[in-house]
């Protein structure tokens, strides 16, 4: 029996605001315990809740960028249970108005191209965290507590785990070009749920489905569903049956692992939230916010490849985020030659990113700089080897090449009137290397060359250098 | 004239008695708190008195000189116990707050001290203002200081005996249903809830968050258009707080009942409102049709549904509002509890008192899934027929006038085993809170035991003025307000 798999994800984004969802209380990741935080995050009694316009703001651009209508009308609604790290026993969220319906986004898997739905997009809080110490206690750290938080709900037509893959990527680069979250895996500005069906190809309903939990990378979202896919086909073969579970996935074995049977669905209780009144968005206001959508990655790719003639797998990196993507741009726009600048992002800047664990935006290399050294490159003011130096100094520590190039007297000599003298002298006290040259051992050549860097400092043009000296050696 | 009666004065004559410095603030204040400490046992209006802060308060306020321009300048006052003032207890009558000291202070007790009242300390209620007798209250009943074998209504029971009794001179409350007028009709003083979101609820522990309603108590109209003056107006930390302009709500005063259209609702004189309260009420209205106000006869078709509506609505708000209670960062934990289940269940359990639990259930069970069309959704269409038949009859007249609540005090006990009965004389005070319309109880005279009566009027919306004028305006024909309570049943009280 051949099967077909249904897979739905629900995404949580947390929004980069300043302040929280509801309160005034800063969003920071990484401070000590509950240094975040105020009466609001604490649930005390008597205090209320307002509403952060900019995450309001944020979450519009992103149902923008997902192709999704934004509701004109929308309220929040509380969800209701009781867990140390929801102070209110409530989380704020939208339940019967999301603020966005219907959006898509378009993936490409093995070279084919598919839209993939989005059923709704709706904006709420975090809850706080809880650590589980030593003596039976627990501690409840209330930090993350109102973080603004976009809950994205795909449609049913994610069909393979590598879709899923995909859909994961192109929506984390999505976000990411909008500037409404980090959507970082690792820090949990962007998480994922999983439920995955399998079914009979042609039937008509769905199979019973599976939710996935601890999925820390998309990598883990991909090979949990692969085993999950293949768990349910092996189950439903032998002549078993699919329960509603929720399974977790385990890093090291990469298999998945019972966590707990459904039975029933929890009841949450929901109702309008009588503390924030009904809120109207305008379509002047939703106008507004999809004006100041940057150009997203698609579009830039298609324009990389087609009018600057950069390679398909080029363009993909150079798009993987807003910031290396408009560092590419700026750069152009210094005056650098695209492909140039293209090799340098692609090799040295993202080997320096690596090797220090930087953002581009963390190193203080500038568009302008790179562009400069890149001219500097090109007219042959420096060598390629003077380059990777005047590159470290510049990266490091913002150097303007130009100046410091001809600071440390670091310009490559082309000179043939410079040069020749130069040869002839080294030539003149190494005759058993002109020998060996007529002898056909090319060693000689690369001897006399590192003589003549030598002496120059490496300064001298490498190519100029090869001209005159074979000439030189021909004539003895 | 003894000390103490100075908290019977108006404000107008007190506030000058203090800037002519013929009475200190700390004089005040003592004499306010000798009151209170004497009739406590009598009365128990107060959870918390505030003696040591109030004293301190009013030697800086002597120090500085009383502000001909600051009317509220070293005048006494009360807060209800759920309205929070920082580094003083605040316990909503409950059992799980009775070791809670808030660290922020409510707008209205900031907007206060900045007008320079003085908090005598913090009053009795029903346990987080759920019942109408303040017999649901953690700390014992409040005693009516007309009667002491009867309750002083509630929610805001405390307060409004407080008042009454001339312990302070003026108190505020919280009105979700009824729980500012009730209890102002039962002791034969003035109080208002005003139109929702006039006043900021940051700092009011919520009960059903889309009713409540800080209002205050006084003795006379006046006084309490200038308090409510001094607590309206918006408030960034409050989304619901209303950003309509607060006018000078004494403005109008003066201005007399004639060619006042007033509505008298069928449904409010119908069957369950006693004779008595009937009679005297109807003797306030024939009295203003003698002063010139047009009376007219009309009907509110949906009241017979309020109770119920409202019993859903505000108990479901009330059973997520309230789940915060649990033990964990605050308030009563119980002892001896074995893991996180234990934490909630026995905290809860031992924490909140029978008539909470029976509103939290009642609300928890309107939400649940299944039965939320059937109750929650329901109710909320009931709403809003409501407030239409409100807005249909307030658009043609400037006041609708009743009995604030269907009798007079009732004895301590009598009602224990009977909810129903018990939400049952809410029903006049319930739709106001249901449309969001602003509503006082003024006192109407006394039935032939001695117990005051009240006379509801309630306006359209953001139209306080309206009832301040009147309000005033029948005060003058009878002065039933100017009577002080006799504390019937009190031995040598």
């Amino acid at each position: 029996m051949n099967f077909e798999t249904t897979i739905g994800l629900e995404v949580h984004v947390e929004l980069k605001t300043k302040t929280k969802m509801f309160s005034p209380s800063p969003v920071a990741y990484g401070a000590e315990p509950n240094m975040n935080t105020n009466v609001i995050d604490f649930g005390f009694p008597g205090v209320l809740p307002t509403v952060n316009r900019e995450a309001y703001r944020l979450g519009i651009m992103v149902a923008l960028a997902l192709n999704a209508e934004v509701a004109t009308e929308t309220h929040f609604d509380r969800k209701n249970y009781f867990y140390p790290d929801n102070p209110k026993a409530y989380q704020i969220t939208q339940f019967e108005q999301p603020l966005a319906r219907n959006g898509w986004i378009e993936i490409e898997v093995g070279g084919k191209k598919k839209k993939i739905g989005i059923e709704e997009m709706h904006v709420e809080e975090d809850a706080g965290k809880n650590t589980h110490g030593d003596a039976g206690y627990s501690y409840v750290d209330l930090n993350r507590q109102g973080t603004p938080l976009i809950e994205i709900v795909s449609k049913p037509d994610i069909a393979s785990p590598e879709e899923a893959y995909a859909y994961l990527e192109k929506l984390r680069q999505t976000i990411q070009f909008t500037g409404a979250s980090d959507v970082k895996m690792e820090e949990g500005s962007m998480r994922v749920d999983t439920n995955i069906s399998i079914r009979p190809i042609g039937a008509d309903k769905l199979g019973t489905k599976t939710e996935l939990k601890n999925l820390n990378s998309f990598n883990y979202v991909r090979q949990g569903l692969d085993y999950e896919e293949k768990r349910q086909a092996e189950v439903l073969l032998s002549g078993g049956q699919i329960r509603q579970e929720t399974r977790r996935f385990d890093e090291t074995s990469g298999e998945t692992i019972l966590m707990r049977v459904k039975e029933g669905s929890d009841d949450y209780r929901y109702f309008p939230e009588p503390d924030i009144p009904p809120f109207d968005i305008s379509p002047e206001w939703i106008e507004e916010i999809g004006a100041k959508i940057p150009e997203m990655p698609d579009k830039r790719r298609a324009r990389y490849v087609g009018e600057l003639g950069i390679p398909e797998y080029d363009a993909n990196l150079l798009t993987d985020t807003k910031e290396m993507s408009d560092f590419f741009e700026a750069t152009l726009a210094a005056g650098a030659d695209p492909k140039l600048a293209s090799n340098w992002l692609m090799g040295e800047v993202n080997a320096f990113m690596n090797a220090h664990k930087l953002e581009l935006q963390q190193t203080k290399l500038t568009p302008a700089n790179l562009a400069t050294m890149i001219k500097l490159i090109q007219d042959g003011t420096i060598s390629s080897k003077i380059a990777k130096k005047v590159f470290q100094e510049t990266i490091q520590k913002g150097t303007e090449p130009e100046a410091w190039v001809k600071e440390k007297g670091l310009v490559q000599e082309s000179d043939p009137t410079v040069l020749t003298p130069l040869i002839t002298a080294i030539l003149d006290d190494n005759e058993q290397s002109i020998v060996d040259f007529h002898n056909g051992k090319d060693r000689a050549v690369g001897f006399l060359v590192g003589q003549i860097m030598k002496q120059t400092h490496g300064k001298a043009n490498p190519k100029v250098v090869n001209t005159i000296l074979m000439a030189e050696l021909n004539k003895r | 004239m003894s000390n103490s009666d100075y908290l019977n004065y108006d404000l107008q004559t007190l506030h000058q008695l203090l800037v002519d410095k013929k009475v200190t603030a700390v004089a005040l204040t003592e004499a306010a708190l000798a009151k209170i400490n004497a009739e406590q046992p009598a009365l128990n209006a107060f959870i918390t008195i505030n003696q040591k802060k109030a004293l301190a308060r009013a030697a800086e306020l002597d120090a500085e000189g009383i502000d001909p321009d600051d009317l509220l300048a070293g005048i006494p006052i009360a807060y209800k116990d759920n309205i929070v003032t920082n580094g003083i207890r605040t316990t909503a009558a409950s059992h799980i707050l009775d070791n809670f000291n808030p660290v922020y202070d409510a707008t209205v007790v900031e907007k206060l001290d900045a007008a320079g009242t003085i908090n005598l300390g913090k009053t009795n209620m029903d346990e987080f203002a759920m019942g109408s007798s303040t017999e649901t209250s953690h700390f014992g009943v409040t005693h009516n200081p007309w009667d002491l074998e009867r309750v002083p209504g509630g929610s805001s029971g405390g307060s409004a005996a407080a008042v009454a009794a001339g312990e302070v001179f003026a108190a505020l409350g919280s009105d979700t249903g009824g729980s500012i007028r009730q209890p102002a009709a039962y002791n034969g003083i003035f109080g208002i809830k005003p139109t929702y979101g006039r006043v900021s609820r940051w700092g009011l522990i919520a009960f059903g968050s889309s009713f409540d309603q800080i209002g205050v108590f006084t003795r006379r109209a006046q006084d309490a258009a200038v308090l409510l003056g001094a607590i309206s107006g918006h408030d960034a930390k409050d989304s619901t707080s209303s950003e309509q302009a607060v006018p000078d709500f004494t403005a109008a005063i003066g201005q007399g009942i004639k060619g006042l259209k007033i509505a008298v609702p069928d449904e409010f004189f119908g069957e369950g409102i006693a004779e008595d309260v009937k009679a005297q009420v109807e003797k306030g209205l024939q009295q203003l049709a003698d002063q010139g106000a047009i009376i007219d006869h009309v009907q509110l078709p949906h009241t017979k549904y309020a109770v119920p509506a409202y019993y859903v609505l505000a108990s479901s708000e009330a059973s997520s509002n309230l789940q915060r209670f649990d033990g964990i960062r605050y308030g009563f934990r119980a002892a001896d509890v074995k893991n996180l289940d234990d934490v909630y269940v026995r905290s809860r359990s031992e924490g909140f008192g029978p008539e909470v639990k029976r509103r939290i259930m009642l609300g928890t069970f309107a939400l649940s899934s299944g039965y939320y069309d059937a109750y929650f959704n329901k109710a909320a269409a009931v709403r809003t027929l409501i407030k239409q038949d409100f807005e249909k009859i307030l658009a043609t007249h400037d006041l609708i006038i009743g009995p604030t609540a269907p009798d007079t005090a009732f004895k301590i006990g009598v009602n224990d085993d009977d909810p129903i009965t018990l939400y049952m004389k809410d029903i006049l005070t319930i739709s106001a809170n249901m449309a969001g319309v602003p509503a006082a109880s003024v006192p109407a005279g006394f039935n032939a035991e001695g117990l005051p009566v009240g006379m509801q009027m309630i306006a359209k919306r953001f139209d306080e003025s309206t009832i301040f004028r009147a309000a005033a305006a029948f005060e003058e024909l009878n002065h039933y307000n100017l009577e002080t309570p006799t504390f019937k049943n009190g031995g040598n009280a």
